[in-house]
């Protein structure tokens, strides 16, 4: 039954894994590139911090907290006209790239923010009296000691993305959410969409255990 | 080495300004250790923080080997800190780097080749005697040897200061004593000038030169160690050394006696602790003089006797008994009970 199953469904599910991976992957890549150094920017334009900027900090914070107001759904229609203008398509995987950084940079630069915050301030400051320039001690103090809530952090993101790809398929991007929808709801296959669950809950706790586990081995208290 | 120039601090949070420094200025020599004492609150760690910076002075100059740090751009300051090392209450290590790594980072980021920083760690973990624990995360460590570390982490910069700022103050007794030895012969054999504050007047008494004391935001009064133990001015420093003196001999005891005779503390300094002078003025006097309490203070360089006693007599042969030992260089403070 199993393998009658499988011949039948395994090169779509296969398939679908596979896209959900890719838009996983690229936006969390990218949005890694965006929001580290915004979460980096924000610890240090705030006040009290390195390089202290009321507006910058300001306008980043209202535009950050603007975009994480609007559910994923909404922000995916919304920003088709930049979509199409960006990537040249509004469908398929490269449709909904930047949908996805867009929904998931702000939440990484936020979850950035309260990682380093979290870092000794007499440690930043032991590096500063010692003539260290800020540029080296933010990275090799402050983002290094929070390596480890940064993991965490990025752990969420992670399994918000995978959450937010499977909308994607509203827009023809494919992927496990798209697979379960299409099939076993629209075309009442259970069975495809019960076994699509089971990937999914198999993916993020395998995303979740990793992400501990490699925490846990960056903490050192 | 270290000179402070009239440095005013004024802190500003809302509509409120603190005045945690006023008009401060003093002076430290090359290889001493000089040392400022003060509760919490009186501005000490103001005070040490303006000496690297740490905290901008308002107003006044900070010069170290004649170089005035308020006046430095950013990158000529970075350069004079890298020879002004500083410890910390709470060490202020790195907790995802081991022992070894804490002290070659900072060498690392100030690009000091890389087989100097080998040899530097390595020179320094011994000195402070933790070479067995270099591959040892902070959290393994004891309270004494993550202090040891930052000691490490702060003398492997090769600076010719290092400033201290309550590094003894989360430690227990044995372990400050430890770590103070370990300050003295890094004073002595490395000559490296310390500046400290703490709150513990034992920490003066065992390894400072000099001592300044502070009391809100002013540097109320400053000397040897000796001069100001032995001969307290100002009313906070007699609070410091006396609340010592006391040897916390209760109130209520100390209110009885007082109804017979006097309450006095003698201090005395080193050659002088030996003579019998208790036995003296009571066979020259008409008083009788009974020991409350008393015992020896080692400072670094001499040793100091207090006595609390309490004199019994007719009046003029109590004063002529205390000027006898005023002659003799005994300190004699009346105690209120």
């Amino acid at each position: 039954m199993i393998a009658e199953f499988w011949t039948e469904w395994g090169a779509d599910i296969t398939q679908a894994l596979w896209e959900t991976i890719l838009m996983t992957a690229i936006p969390l890549a990218i949005s890694i590139v965006v929001g580290l150094p915004l979460g980096i920017l924000l610890v240090m334009t705030r006040k009290g911090g390195q390089a202290e900027n009321r507006a910058f900090y300001s306008i980043a914070n209202a535009i950050i907290n603007v975009i994480r107001s609007i559910p994923f759904i909404i922000l995916l229609f919304l920003l088709i006209p930049v979509t199409r203008f960006v990537a040249g398509t509004t469908i398929g995987v490269e449709g909904v790239i930047l949908p996805l950084v867009v929904y998931t940079a702000p939440y990484i630069a936020r979850l950035m923010e309260s990682a380093l915050l979290e870092v000794n301030k007499g440690v930043i400051e032991a590096y500063e009296s010692m003539g260290i320039p800020t540029i080296k001690i933010i990275w090799s103090v402050i983002v290094r000691e929070a390596r480890s809530t940064i993991i965490l952090g990025l752990t969420i993101a992670t399994i918000g993305l995978i959450g937010a790809t499977a909308m994607a398929g509203l827009v023809g991007a494919g992927g496990l959410g798209d697979l379960a929808y299409q099939y076993g709801h629209l075309r009442f296959e259970p069975v495809v969409m019960y076994v699509v669950i089971i990937v999914l809950i198999v993916l993020v706790q395998a995303m979740q255990t990793v992400g501990n586990i490699w925490a846990r081995n960056l903490r050192k208290d | 080495m270290i000179e402070l120039m009239n440095v005013t601090k004024t802190f500003t949070t809302g509509k409120k300004t603190v005045e945690a420094l006023k008009d401060v200025s003093l002076r430290i020599k090359k290889g001493e250790i000089y040392g400022v004492i003060g509760f919490s609150g009186a501005g000490k760690s103001t005070l040490i923080r303006c000496t690297n910076l740490l905290e901008r002075p308002t107003e006044g100059e900070v010069l170290i080997d004649g170089v005035d740090l308020t006046k430095l751009k950013k990158g000529q300051l970075r350069k004079e800190r890298s020879k002004i090392g500083m410890i910390f209450q709470h060490f202020n290590l790195l907790s995802t780097a081991t022992v070894y790594e804490n002290v070659a980072r900072p060498l690392k980021l100030s690009k000091v080749p890389k087989h100097e920083i080998n040899e530097r760690v390595e020179k320094y973990l011994k000195i402070v005697g933790l070479e067995e624990k270099q591959h040892v995360y902070p959290a393994q460590l004891s309270g004494g040897q993550k202090q040891r570390v930052a000691i490490a982490r702060a003398l492997a910069q090769e600076p010719e200061v290092l400033l201290s700022d309550e590094a003894t103050s989360a430690l227990d007794p044995n372990t400050t004593s430890s770590i103070l030895e370990l300050l003295l012969r890094v004073n002595k054999e490395l000559g490296i000038t310390i500046f400290l504050i703490t709150h513990e007047l034992d920490v003066i008494q065992r390894i400072c030169d000099r001592v300044g004391v502070m009391h809100q935001g002013e540097l109320v009064e400053e000397g040897s160690v000796i001069d100001v133990f032995t001969k307290p001015q100002h009313p906070q420093t007699k609070d410091f050394v006396f609340d010592d003196a006391n040897f916390k001999v209760p109130d209520s005891i100390k209110k009885g006696l007082s109804a017979t005779g006097r309450i006095i503390s003698l201090t005395f300094i080193g050659s002088s602790s030996s003579e019998p002078f208790l036995a003296a003025i009571t066979k020259k006097y008409e008083v009788v003089p009974s020991i409350l309490a008393g015992g020896i203070d080692q400072l670094k360089a001499n040793s100091v006797g207090k006595l609390l006693i309490h004199l019994q007599g007719d009046t003029a042969e109590v004063e002529k008994a205390i000027s006898y030992l005023e002659e003799r260089e005994i300190t004699v403070e009346e105690v209120a009970s």
